[in-house]
């Protein structure tokens, strides 16, 4: 950290930008929508970061990395804090973000409204493939590799692919 | 170190910790590949669930005892006895076959969604906080399981007779989720919990429509057993904490 350079909140989101999340390693916490607040509290720089699921196991490493990156740009007192409310949703993602996922062959999750079909046994969302573009695709598992993912297939090119879930 | 608002998160964290280890005993063992990773991720989310609920009862007991950092999540979860444990007796049950497993989750899930939808509303803003963020995460649990009781039920000769055992096997069970301990009142008195009483016609409703598709019988007969809210547990839930707690408790304080 260089001392002549002010420090704010935007060039700290800009560090956190750097900090990938372990199990999607294309996107950024930033991209995720997972820092909610940047705090500066005199010589403190407090994150204020939020779960994408309850029980997502990549929390504490990116928790870890986050104060990593700080710790290495000269910050000195990094704290922080989880918060649950409001409740992340897929809506936090940036479009650049979706592009990234994409890319990488993961389908990006669709807008939030297609979620809420209820009836059981329907997709409810088409979804389109990463890989050919077609929506002519299906479910193959409600659940992925990771609790944000599930299981997709192709059925014009015959990829598998992971779709990013609406949530 | 107690009182009605701790008890009753324990109660939550309990619920979600017990289930989510049964369902964790799947992991390695599913009957296909895609539904073995359903399980461990249903397993997961209830596990951060319960982390959550345990961190704030953590957080009550130390404020309570003006001891910070006493209690912490791992300690309410490792070192805790069976009696202490105030999960509904439902949870503890053991997996025994796909269909028990299935059927078990889907009573729990209906009742946590319904559970959680008023819990939002808490004036406790912790609990209302981590209502509305597990409701996402049950509405999933609520589809899947749901659709698996129509496929068994409505499946092969087989599957179906599984099923009617497992409902003959869990019923029993179900009835405590809707009647009230000393705590929950309490806490429902002031707007924090919420009065499970009012779950219980939603909840059945639901179990009727899905029965109904999955060509299952609704039981009529109602003893139900209750106790697990008050520390009173079938013999199955000692060998759960025994399993999972040895290691904190031979080696108090090891990390990973
Ligand atoms: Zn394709």
């Amino acid at each position: 950290m260089n001392n002549d350079e002010k420090i704010t909140e935007k060039k700290i989101m800009e560090l956190l930008a750097q900090v990938n999340d372990p199990e999607v390693p294309v996107l950024s916490v930033i991209d995720l929508g997972i820092v909610r607040e940047v705090k500066l509290n005199g010589e403190e720089t407090e994150i204020v970061i939020t779960p994408t699921y309850s029980g997502c196991p990549a929390m504490d490493v990116i928790q870890i990395n986050i104060r990593k990156v700080l710790l290495e740009k000269g910050f000195k007192n990094v704290k922080i804090t989880n918060t649950l409310s409001p409740a992340w949703t897929t809506d936090w993602m940036s479009g650049h973000a979706k592009e990234k996922l994409k890319a990488f062959g993961i389908a990006p999750p669709t807008i939030k409204q297609q979620v809420c079909h209820t009836e059981l046994f329907h997709d409810g969302e088409a979804i389109q493939c990463p890989r050919c573009n077609s929506y002519n695709t299906r479910m193959i598992s409600r659940f992925g590799s990771t609790a944000c993912k599930a299981l997709y297939q192709c059925n014009d090119c015959r990829e598998p692919f992971d779709y990013f879930k609406c949530h | 170190m107690t009182s009605p608002l701790i008890n009753y998160t324990l109660h939550l964290a309990d619920n979600a910790l017990i289930l989510g280890h049964r369902n964790s005993e799947w992991t390695g063992h599913g009957p296909v590949l895609e539904q073995d990773i359903a399980i461990s991720n249903i397993a997961l989310d209830l596990i951060g669930q319960a982390r959550n609920f345990y961190q704030y009862a953590a957080q009550l007991i130390n404020r309570s005892t003006n001891q910070p950092n006493t209690a912490t999540e791992d300690t309410v979860a490792y070192l805790r006895d069976a009696h202490d444990f105030k999960n509904c007796l439902l949870v503890e049950q053991t997996n025994g076959d796909w269909a028990k497993t299935i059927l078990k989750q889907f009573y729990f899930s209906a009742y946590q969604f319904y559970l959680f939808q008023r819990l939002r509303d808490s004036k406790d803003e912790t609990l209302a906080a981590i209502a509305e963020k597990s409701l996402k995460e049950v509405t999933y649990h609520l589809r899947w399981s749901s659709e698996w009781a129509i496929r068994l039920g409505d499946g092969t000769e087989e599957s179906h007779a599984r099923m009617t055992n497992a409902v003959d096997d869990l019923w029993m069970f179900a009835g405590e989720m809707f009647v009230a301990a000393d705590y929950e009142i309490a806490c429902a008195n002031k707007g924090e919990a919420v009065d499970v009483v009012l779950l219980k016609s939603d909840w059945l409703q639901k179990v009727k429509a899905i029965f109904n598709e999955a060509t299952l019988p609704v039981p009529q007969h109602s003893w139900m057993q209750s106790g697990g809210k008050e520390g009173r547990h079938t013999e199955h839930l000692g060998y759960i904490l025994a399993e999972m707690q040895f290691m904190q408790r031979a080696y108090p304080g090891s990390t990973w």
